[in-house]
Order: C-alpha cells, then structure tokens, then sequence
C-alpha cells in the first residue's frame, strides 16, 4: 500500500465509523427486510463474481478452483441461504418459564444488535473468513466495518471494490490498508470485533478492545492433531484414514489454515502403514515431482515461506523428514513434507507449523496420545480416527479443545449446526449457522409485570412475618406459603 | 489472623493457581459427585451460619436483616438448589444436527469446564456477588478463585473462614487482601474471569486478561432509567420505585432505578406518591429508620454529597436531602428538573438520591435515554399502554428491560443477566451461569463408510459440478452432476 493511499484511508476512517453509527441509530439496519436484502445482495455478489474470485484466489494463495469453490465460495454461499431462511426464527424473542410467584407476568429474551462491530479477517481463507462473520454481522442487525487482510492483496482489492457495488455502503464498509490501519482502527470504540488470526495480534486486539469493554470474538489457531490408533490394521479403513489426512493436511491451503492437521500421533508399530499409505495419496493427489505439484496451494508470501524453510534447518529436524523436503523459493511451494519423530522440543513441535511439513509422533501406545495432547495449549480441534467408544470418551472428557471430529478432518467447519471456535489460547467464542447471530447479537431480557397482585411483604417496614414470607417464596415452597398465610405457620 | 504485612508477604498467587490447576489436571472437580458434593457443603454452610453472615453484613453495609436473608442470602441458596436439581442436565451432550454433506455422521455440543477460573465481586452485595457466581463456576465443574472486595471485610473475612471449613480447599480459595493482591491474581492466566463492578477496574480486569487471550465477564451498571407514564396504578408502582431504589442497599445496587423520567403534569402526583410511601416505609425520620442500609463508607459518603452540593443540583432538592456523617446515612432524596449535565445526572448516583428529570410527553423519554449514549444495565417503564410498552422494548437497549416493575429480573434465573456496551458483557444466572464457565466443545462423529471421492484431488470440472450441488442441498443437481460426471469421463 502507497502511504498516501493509506494516510487518505486513515483520514476517511473516522468519517466511515460516524457513518456507520449514524446508520444504526437511524435503526435502518434493525428492520428484518434490510437484513434479508443485504443477505441476498451478498448471494448476489458471489455469484455474479465468481470467476473474479477464482482468479484473487489463484493470484493470493495459488487455490485451485475446486479447493477455491469448496472452503471459499460454497461456504459463503451456503452460510448467507441459511441464515436467510433462518433469520425470521433467529430475530423472534425466546420465551422463558417463570415461577407461579411471578404470576402474572411473562419473560422474554429479545436479541438485539450490538451497533457497530469491527471484523478482521485472515489471509489464508481471505473470503470465507471475510464474509461469514459478515453474514452473521448483518443477520443480527448490526452496521459493519471490514478490514481484509493486507496479505492477500488481490482478494482485499476485490472485496473493497466489489463489496460497495452490492451492499448498503452506509452500513456496511469495507477499508484495505496495511498494519498501520488495523491499528489506527482498534483505537478507535467498537460495539464488537471479531478477530480472526494468531494469538500474537490477538493479544494485541484484545488490549486495545480492553480500553472501551468492547466485547470480543477471537478465532486463533493451535497445534491441531490427529490421533491414529488401530483402525489403520484394517486395509480398507486404513486408505480412508490417509486420504482424510492428507485431504485434511495438503488440502486447506497446503496446511496454512487453523483447522488443519498439524501433526499427527500413532503406534510405533504402525507407523510405517500410515506413512506408506499417506505417501500414497499424497502423490495421488497432488503428485510427486516438485515442479508439477497440481491441486494444491501455494505459500502465501516469502516471510511465510522463510519461517516454514527455518523448521527444517535444525539438523535434528532435517534428519527426520522421511517424503519430500523439496522447496520452490521462486514459486513459493514447499512440497508436502512428512517427518518421522522430530525432537519434541524443536520448534516444529511447539509452534502452529501452518504450512505442508507433517510431523508424525509415535507412542508405545495410542492412550498416550491424551498426554501428549494435554502438555500443549488447547488446539483449535483435535482429530481422532479410532472407532473405539472408550478410547473415544476418554478423549472426549480428558482433553480439551475448540472441537473434537472422530474419522475424518476438515468437514465439522460446514456444519452450520456446530459452533465453530476456540477455548484457551485457541481463542474464545464462536460462530457459523446461528451462533453467528448469537455472537453479533445482545440478548436482552424483558420482564413483563402486572400491577397487581400485590405482596405486601416486598416492602418494609420489616417484620418477622415478611421474613417468613420471603424465606418460603424464595425457596418457591408454596405449601409453606399457605401455611404461613393461613396462620398455621408461626412466623 | 495475620497482618496486613504478614499477609502481603505470604501471598504467593503463581503458587495459589498453580495448586489448583493440579487439581484441576487431576480431574477432582470434573465429577459430578464433587460438584453436588461443592454445592450441597455450601447450602449447609448458609443455613448454620445464616447469623453470622446477617452480622457481617450489618457491620459491612448496617444491611437489614430481611435484606441480607433474602437478598443476599436466600438468592445464593435458590441458586444452589436450582444447579443441584438441573446440572447433570446441564453437563449432558446436546444434540446437533447433520446434514447431507457430512452424511453419515452425528454431531453434539458437550460442554466441558474451562479449567482454573477467578472470580472478583463486589463490595454492595458481598455476599451475594461473591458466591452466586461460585456456584455456577462449581456446576460447570472448574476450580476457583474468589476474591472478595476488601471494601467490605467483614464478609471478605467471613467468607475466606468460612469457604476452609465447608469446601474443598484443594480447589476452591478464598483470597482476601486489596489492589496488590488484586493485581497479583490478575498476573496469572485464568480460564476465565468474571469481575463484578465498576467500569474503571474493569477495563484493568480487561487489559490484564488480555496478555493471556483471557475470555471475561463484566458485571458493571450504568444509569439505570425509569420511565413513569400516567394513567398507571401509581401507589404500586410508587412502592416497587422505592423497593428497587431504597429497599436495595439504599440504592447502592447495580440495578437500583438510577433516575426518573416522567411527563410534566404527572410529576406532582408521582412526587407526592413517592413522599408518602417513603413515610410509610420508612417513618418520619428516616435517618433513624433500621430499614435502611447506610452508605458503605466514608469515601462514597463524599462522592454522593459532592453530587447534592453542585450549584446547580443543591437548589432542586424537594424532599429529603438530610445527612448523618457520624453514622455515614444519607435521608432517601428527591431532586426535581436538575440539569442534564450535571454531575449527579452523568455519574452513576449508586445511593440514595433520585433525580426526577420532566419531558412533555412520556414518548420523549427514549430520547433522552438514548441521548445519554451508554447503555445501562437496566431500564424500567411503568405503563398501561401497550404501544408505549412496544416502543420501550423496542427502541431502549439495556442488558434487561422490566415493564410494570424495578429490579425483580434479578431473581428469576430463566432470564440471562448482565449488562451490553458500558454495562457490562456476558451474563449469568440459571443455566447461564453454568454456560458461562463452560466451553460448549463440538464434537463430530463420522465413520468410515460414504466417502466422498468428490473432496480429494485431482480436481476437475466434474468434481466442481458435483460439489457445488450437494453444497446446494439440490438432490436433482447432485443426480445431474453425477450423470454429467460420468458422461464427461467416457
């Protein structure tokens, strides 16, 4: 970015966010036909776009169009037609059951917008991640500032350009710029942000938000696993345990994406299998020549690529790369990349690798996978392919993570009926389908009241009666209550 | 006990969170019989020593009795009844449902506790604030810390003795001390923390979780409004103003209505209501009256005759109005017309002074909650017109909203409590409370079998055809992809 463009981009940003107050106090955005028209101009925008998206796609990250449609495209497009057959349910206020003390009155909670939320988005999924808080934003009724990331320049470009020609401008803004914008932005005060990134920034997103309690949504990472256990003995279970790995390691974005398999824990004594096998498909899938690697992205820019190339630079860690190891400085491309029991206090296994090298763990026994999850901060999801129901439990109660996905990766991020986030240094909160709404949202409770009846003991002055009184209609005990009242109950 | 430098010297905060994150590790509070096991002890704990907690909280806040028993007491205990009845409820997997993508597989929600959490309350319901949030953070199956507000020691006290004799001190503490012992719990990286207070130390609170992406709940206040129309049954309505108002800890409660609003030509009824009621319940001499609480000490005590004694305010006082330094009692005050900026109308009063500000029409009074540009943690309207009620709901944004009444929400645990934008964010009571300590962790299942050739490499058309149908949900479009797939192929 020119620094002139951006220091215009900085001038014009206080002007946006009175805007976009201006427009909510207006209550525009509240009205469910706004929502529902933005929603379906959204739908409008993809699909209209669709190549132009395919193309920033292919020139940020080098996604092919099948990986662009299914983790980008598809996503957005199935997010904004859910929510949109949702909404009327979603905005509808949610009943509560109140005691027969309260009688007569009625309890409700009514979700209401926040007003003007700030998102931040991520370079690896540049339009999923862009245009799904999005979604939620707007179905929730909010006005909405967006800041793409600046690494994934063709896409940022896209979207500030293309976003205007479809959306309501004055509720909805989209500003490029660099580092020094998203920080001119968080000093400004937000109704919400919702970051999506690494924990570093996000420290820094969440210390700014401290200054105004601006309530936060943070989408990070971690070192996400997966467990290997004896399923890999049977053949046909084996071949489908290595596809969804590699598709769950090579296939988001060559592994540069927070849902992605970090690395992976198995038995000793099946190791060799499951290396076998994911080599396999690996050179299915993508190929096994450097120079004609097809179906797979690339990484997304040199300091990326420098960071990945250093992994392997520990000579301990380069001994234990078993496949590939082959990098494209020019081009950008690591090949797919599997190590066999790197030292386990290298930084390949203690930071979020987020690129295509594959540790691969092995333990005396599978149980032990629990521990070793456990001596690290809580992963964004933990994988496990195993059809052994205690194993199953254990991992379930014993670990802890954003989500947990038995036999397969990747896929729990299109179910619209599971909140999707983190927990720990994996971050907090949550969204997709209606958690979306939720996390954009305020649930404000309404109690409605009659004036009568009447109970006296509320008000003072005291008495030991009033006493009794309010001790039984707290416990809710209303025979006690009768009893009291009828003079059968000494106060 | 030990001394203010013995205690500074002994308190060790990384060595505190490090026990209970060993017992935490250690799996003790993740069991349903430790957690029944947690809130029963503290049901006992209540119910024999209910006297002491009522004298700690005389000698903290001089607290009715009826108040600290209900208000403070009785709620903590309702609480702990309603998770022992519903937690094993509340700890079962919630199902989610699957769509034709991810066929076949089965999804659920299983909530797990967050781990090591801190809890810091307040000094105006310090008992309540203390514990109410300790209940939940129980059921949710954590450890916890409480640190209890130093404001109010008696109960701070009362409270770390009794939480060593009844619970499990392995894994729930009580940590007593000021701002260096606040400020060093606030160093270690907590789970969660819920802060109970002021808008000042929250964004401490805040900033301090932020270094270890700590997620927060903030229990704040604000001004919060009532909106008095005519035409009402002004006697209950008068009654539930000063229940809310006085009758809460002498308007030193989050909730407490902050001011009025109410049209021009009602006010004189409204006032001379509120005049009588006030005698009724709190006879002649007020200053007198053991149904009050005083004002918690000497510092707040300034704070609040600064906002009577501004140039423009002292003059618009018309009932009220006395003081007893000595005994730190504030007589409940009326204010009429003050000025919008003045102090007691941009402060939050959090005592006994209650300013009524007059509009035209009772219509006019969302603008001027609007106007203020916070949202509080309550607003309260008393009407019969159910138009008016619409527009209230509405157009007033506030953590909860009360029509026909003040403050009574607090005790309903079917309705989520906390505050938006200044007032706060997140919320407890009820279930809410146990959702708050937990992580709803996703968790889906799929087997072996319906692999879907059509996600892995090499990509072609076919497979793009394919996908974007069953994205689409669209059987007929799958059909017409799979036929046109294996066209394209021969």
């Amino acid at each position: 970015m020119l620094p002139l463009q951006t220091s215009k981009t900085i001038a014009s940003m206080e002007e946006s966010i009175a805007e976009l107050r201006e427009t909510f106090r207006t209550g525009t955005t509240k009205s469910v036909s706004w929502r529902k028209k933005q929603l379906r101009a959204l739908l409008d925008l993809v699909n209209e776009n669709e190549d132009s998206i395919f193309h920033a796609l292919d020139q940020d990250l080098g996604k092919s169009r099948v990986e662009s449609y299914r983790d980008e495209i598809g996503i957005i497009k199935k997010s904004a037609s859910y929510s949109l057959s949702c909404l009327d349910k979603w905005m509808a206020p949610k009943k509560g059951d109140l005691p027969l003390l309260f009688f007569p009155a009625k309890a409700e909670v009514m979700p209401e917008p926040l007003g003007v939320v700030l998102i931040f988005s991520s370079w690896n999924f540049p339009i999923t991640v862009a245009l799904d808080p999005l979604i939620g934003a707007i179905s929730a009724g909010n006005t909405v500032l967006l800041k793409p990331s600046e690494l994934a320049p063709a896409c940022m470009s896209f979207l500030t350009q293309t976003i205007p020609r479809y959306l309501d401008n004055k509720a909805i803004k989209v500003i490029g710029g660099g580092a020094d914008v998203g920080k001119r932005l968080l000093e400004l005060k937000w109704d919400k942000i919702f970051f999506t990134g690494s924990p570093r920034v996000g420290r820094l997103v969440l210390t700014a938000a401290a200054k105004y309690l601006t309530p936060v949504t943070l989408e990070l990472g971690g070192k996400c696993p997966a467990i290997v256990d004896n399923t890999l003995s049977n053949p046909s279970k084996a071949k489908v345990t290595a596809k969804r790995i590699v598709g769950g390691k090579w296939g988001p974005c060559t592994g540069q994406a927070c849902i992605a398999i970090d690395y992976v824990l198995v038995e000793e004594k099946l190791a060799s299998t499951l290396i076998e096998t994911v080599k396999k498909y690996i050179k299915i899938f993508y190929g096994d020549n450097l120079k004609e690697l097809k179906s797979i992205s690339r990484i997304v820019n040199q300091q990326q690529f420098q960071r990945l190339v250093n992994l392997l630079k520990d000579p301990h860690v380069a001994a234990s790369v078993v496949y590939g190891g082959s990098v494209d400085e020019e081009k950008l491309v690591i090949e797919p990349t599997i190590l066999l029991d790197p030292p386990l206090d290298s930084e390949i296994m203690n930071e979020e690798i987020f690129g295509p090298l594959l540790p691969i763990i092995t333990l005396k026994n599978i149980e032990e996978s629990i521990e070793f999850i456990n001596s690290k901060p809580n992963p964004l999801v933990i994988y496990a392919f195993t059809e052994n129901e205690t194993f199953k439990k254990r991992i379930l109660s014993e670990t802890s993570s954003g989500s947990v996905t038995f036999n397969d990766s990747m896929v729990q991020f299109i179910c619209e009926s599971l909140p999707f986030g983190g927990v720990g240094q994996s971050g907090f909160g949550r969204y997709h389908g209606k958690y979306s709404f939720d996390t954009f949202s305020h649930e404000k409770s309404v109690l409605h009241r009659a004036f009568y009846p009447e109970l006296e003991p509320r008000y003072p002055p005291w008495t030991n009666f009033k006493l009794a009184f309010l001790r039984l209609a707290y416990a809710l005990d209303y025979f006690g209550l009768i009893l009291l009242m009828s003079g059968f109950r000494k106060s | 006990m030990a001394s203010e430098g013995e205690k500074k010297a002994v308190f060790d905060a990384e060595s505190v969170v490090k026990e209970l994150r060993d017992s935490f590790a250690a799996g003790t509070t993740k069991s349903y019989k430790w957690r029944s096991s947690q809130l029963n002890a503290m049901l006992k704990m209540m119910e024999e020593n209910e006297p002491l907690i009522v004298a700690a909280l005389r000698d903290d806040l001089s607290k009715p009795e009826l108040e600290s028993s209900i208000y403070e007491i009785a709620m903590v205990k309702s609480s702990c009844r309603m998770a022992l009845k519903k937690m094993k409820q509340w700890m079962m997997p919630e199902k989610a449902k699957t769509s034709l993508i991810t066929f076949p597989s089965s999804a659920e929600i299983v909530p797990e506790p967050l781990g090591v959490v801190l809890v810091i309350s307040a000094w105006n319901y310090p008992f309540l604030l203390s514990l109410d949030p300790v209940v939940g953070a129980i059921a949710a199956g954590n450890a916890v810390v409480l640190k209890p507000s130093e404001i109010s020691p008696a109960t701070s006290s009362l409270l770390a003795r009794l939480a060593a004799d009844y619970l499990d001190h392995s894994c729930i503490k009580v940590i007593e001390g000021a701002v260096p012992e606040t400020a060093a719990l606030l160093e270690q990286k907590w789970d969660k923390i819920l802060y109970t207070g002021n808008g000042r130390i929250a964004r401490t609170v805040m900033a301090a979780a932020a270094k270890h992406l700590t997620p927060v709940v903030l229990e704040l206040g604000g001004k919060c409004p009532v909106i008095v129309d005519s035409d009402i049954n002004l006697q209950v309505a008068t009654r539930r103003i000063i229940a809310g108002k006085w009758g809460c800890n002498n308007g030193q409660a989050c909730v407490s209505p902050d001011y009025i609003i109410t049209p021009k030509n009602y006010a004189q009824k409204l006032i001379d209501s509120l005049k009588c009621e006030l005698e009724r319940f709190y006879g002649k001499n007020p200053l007198e009256s053991k149904d009050l609480s005083r004002i918690v000490n000497s510092s707040h005590f300034a704070r609040l005759s600064k906002l009577l004694d501004e140039d423009k305010v002292s003059s618009k006082i018309i009932h009220g109005g006395e003081r007893d330094k000595a005994n730190l009692k504030i007589a409940p005050t009326i204010l009429l017309d003050v000025p919008q900026d003045s102090l007691i109308m941009t402060e939050e009063i959090f005592g006994p002074l209650l300013p009524i500000i007059l509009v035209d029409k009772v219509e006019d009074s969302f603008d001027v909650i609007n106007s203020s540009g916070t949202r509080p943690l309550a607003a309260y309207l008393f009407t019969n017109d159910k138009k008016l009620k619409k527009k209230f709901i509405a157009t007033v944004s506030a953590g909860g909203l009360v029509v026909n009444d003040t403050t009574v929400h607090l005790a309903e645990p079917a309705l989520p409590f906390g505050g938006v934008g200044d007032s706060g964010t997140g919320a407890y009571h009820g279930k809410f409370s146990f959702d708050t300590f937990s992580h709803k962790k996703a968790v889906l299942c799929r087997g072996f079998a319906g692999d879907a050739f059509v996600r892995y490499p090499p990509y072609s058309r076919g497979k793009i055809r394919l996908l974007k149908a069953l994205f689409d949900g669209n059987f007929l479009g799958i059909i017409r992809a799979l036929v046109g797939w294996s066209n394209s192929k021969s």
